[in-house]
């Protein structure tokens, strides 16, 4: 177990360098970020050549990625062009998303996983194959449609909500945007939960727990739903990554000032420092993400070994 | 042995199971007892039936895919020829009738710039398949090949390669999207084709790799080693042919996502550009009129989910059909 956690560290290491670097790179190839700071004037060549300077725009671009990298390990993600420092800015805007997703995901592991094992254990009833229909439905439809006709219903036909989110996002108000944001990834938690149950209910375990004659719902919770959790479990674990960077959609519909909407300006503003330091913070997040759930697989299932 | 690290979450998952050459011939065994049993279970010759057969077998009586073809089938008549049933003019529009509900010979009223709506939603098929069909096939080109040759040669190529699939996992799709393309003036489909293929490739690529390393272990590709075959007469003859079912399924079900990521590209502004006629530029432009005038938001999105709905029944079908062992 060590030795492979050590060789997943190691091979999070030129992940983390290529995706930060690719990021650099595009960002690079997206304009010049001078260009945007003069407003809507033509910035005069000298002032330009200064700022570029300034900024260490003059130097070869894997000059201004070591630099910029050097930075970031002392925890310095460099200053907006427009004077604010990154680090400010991810100060308000990941709370925010970081609340956005726990509502997303708790939505998944509530909803999901209670429609999965009621369906995975009436295969072929009505209502599993409604249910199986609805999340194929959920996934097809894109989720700025299925925020903008939730907003649509929610917000403004029967003016349950307020159809935009306030800058302070209060819990309360992003219940439906988490349930936006969760949507797909929902159906997704609901076919794996029915899948696995479905597959482990004719087990062998199963089958002796029951012929013990334990109490049903015993059977359930205890064997049955503890067994077929495991690869939902790993699922909701590398969701965290993907719900963090698809908030984009969902806080742009619902007007929330989070990590996608700072990402949005910062893009529309040809910002490059702001852009690289969140994309490098959420990139973080995913490969951290992606590591805890393979060394939870472990714990949890102990037939898995890794050499 | 090939060294399979389990890196990934599908891989630890399938770890549970039975392991890859099992599940092959598990899946060959369910087929087997099947075939006896039913009508028409062997072939012309008595012989049983192949893999592929088997599969077109099942979908032909399958109603999903009976469903979800003919929509598909639909949807690519509307793409080649739309004026077929909405002879308008997309891009012709009439600010004084913006907004207006529908009345006859316009069913589904106008947008907010006076646009008809039921011909721009007509037209949108185009560039929604276009964009989906396109970017599948360079994804599942580049994909298979790349993955293919990973795991066929493994070692150096293998590790290479796998660490710069993870590196483009990483990057959040959306994100790469909007700063990509938001440099991009170009008003046709190809930057948004070549952005899906950039970031799409590595997901085909792991599955061919898997589907390769469990093929290549099998006794007909060691006995063709064995009569002295070559490396690229074994994996085009002996191994591709084996390992291409799970890319045709992961595709399939891939086209109808390509399709809704188009839509949400354009919907941010950054995927197709207003002069070409799309449901997510469509969508977005209807987005803000949605207290007033629902109708212009409604029927592009309606149009939006039934493709892309259509797309993934299909990949769900054929990955039934090809795999009987889920049933």
């Amino acid at each position: 177990m060590g030795r492979y956690v050590i060789r997943r560290l190691l091979q999070m290491i030129p992940v983390f360098f290529g995706a930060t670097l690719l990021i650099f790179l595009m960002v690079h190839v997206m304009g010049d970020p001078v260009a945007g700071l003069c407003g809507e004037r033509r910035c005069d060549p000298a002032t330009a050549a200064r700022l570029r300077r300034e900024f260490g725009l003059d130097r070869p671009v894997w000059q201004q990625y070591l630099a910029y990298m050097g930075h970031v390990f002392t925890g310095d993600f460099g200053t907006a062009f427009n004077g604010q420092r990154v680090t400010e800015l991810m100060g308000t805007a990941f709370p925010i998303t970081i609340r956005l997703t726990l509502v997303a995901i708790a939505f998944e592991i509530v909803i999901g996983i209670a429609l999965g094992v009621l369906t995975g254990l009436r295969r072929g009833h009505p209502m599993d194959t409604s249910v199986l229909l609805l999340t194929l439905v959920v996934i097809s439809v894109p989720t700025f449609v299925t925020g903008l006709l939730l907003q649509l219903l929610f917000g403004v036909r029967w003016g349950v909500i307020r159809p935009s989110v306030s800058p302070q996002a209060a819990l309360g108000e992003l219940i439906v945007p988490g349930l936006v944001l969760a949507s797909v990834s929902l159906a997704y938690v609901t076919r794996l939960t029915r899948t696995t149950i479905a597959e482990n209910k004719r087990s062998d375990y199963v089958r002796t727990a029951i012929a013990k004659g334990l109490p049903r719902r015993r059977v359930i919770t205890r064997h049955l739903l503890r067994n077929s959790l495991i690869p939902v479990v790993t699922f909701i674990g590398t969701d965290i990554g993907s719900l963090m960077g698809g908030a984009i959609v969902t806080e742009r519909i619902f007007n929330i000032h989070g990590v996608g909407y700072q990402l949005y300006q910062g893009i529309l503003r040809q910002n490059t420092q702001t852009v690289v330091g969140f994309v490098t913070v959420l990139v973080l997040v995913f490969l951290i993400a992606n590591l805890l759930v393979d060394l939870l697989y472990a714990v949890l299932d102990p037939r898995i070994r890794y050499a | 042995m090939p060294e399979q690290p389990p890196y990934e979450p599908e891989g630890a998952m399938a770890a549970t199971g039975t392991g890859g050459t099992m599940d092959l011939a598990a899946s060959e065994a369910t087929t087997l007892e099947k075939t006896p049993g039913g009508p028409g279970g062997t072939g012309p010759e008595g012989k049983p039936r192949s893999l592929w057969s088997d599969a077109w077998h099942d979908l032909r009586r399958n109603p999903v895919f009976l469903a979800s073809a003919l929509v598909i089938l639909f949807l690519v008549v509307l793409a080649i020829r739309p004026s077929l049933i909405a002879p308008g003019n997309p891009l012709s529009c009439d600010l004084s009738k913006a907004l207006d509900g529908s009345r006859a010979g316009h069913p589904f009223g106008y947008d907010g710039q006076g646009c008809d709506v039921y011909t721009r939603t007509v037209h949108g098929a185009r560039t929604s398949v276009t964009v989906g069909v396109c970017a599948t096939l360079g994804v599942a080109l580049l994909g298979s090949v790349l993955g293919g040759l990973a795991g066929y040669f493994g070692r150096g190529w293998d590790a290479v390669l796998s660490r710069i699939t993870d590196t483009f996992f990483a990057i959040p799709v959306l994100l790469g999207g909007l700063v990509l393309l938001s440099v991009v003036t170009s008003t046709t489909v190809w930057p948004v084709v070549g952005f899906i293929v950039l970031l799409g490739w590595p997901q085909i690529s792991r599955i061919a790799r898997g589907a390769v390393i469990t093929a290549k272990q099998n006794d007909y590709v060691l006995a063709a080693r064995a009569l002295g075959a070559s490396d690229s007469r074994i994996l085009l003859r002996h191994i591709a042919p084996n390992a291409v079912a799970p890319v045709i399924v992961v595709a399939t079900i891939a086209l109808g996502t390509y399709i809704a990521l188009e839509a949400t590209l354009s919907y941010l502004g950054v995927g197709l550009k207003p002069p070409s006629v799309s449901w997510g530029i469509d969508i977005s432009a209807a987005s803000p009129y949605i207290r007033n005038a629902p109708h212009a938001l409604l029927w592009p999105s309606g149009a939006l989910a039934i493709t892309v709905l259509a797309f993934i029944m299909l990949g769900d079908a054929v990955r039934d059909a090809l795999d009987p062992k889920l049933r």
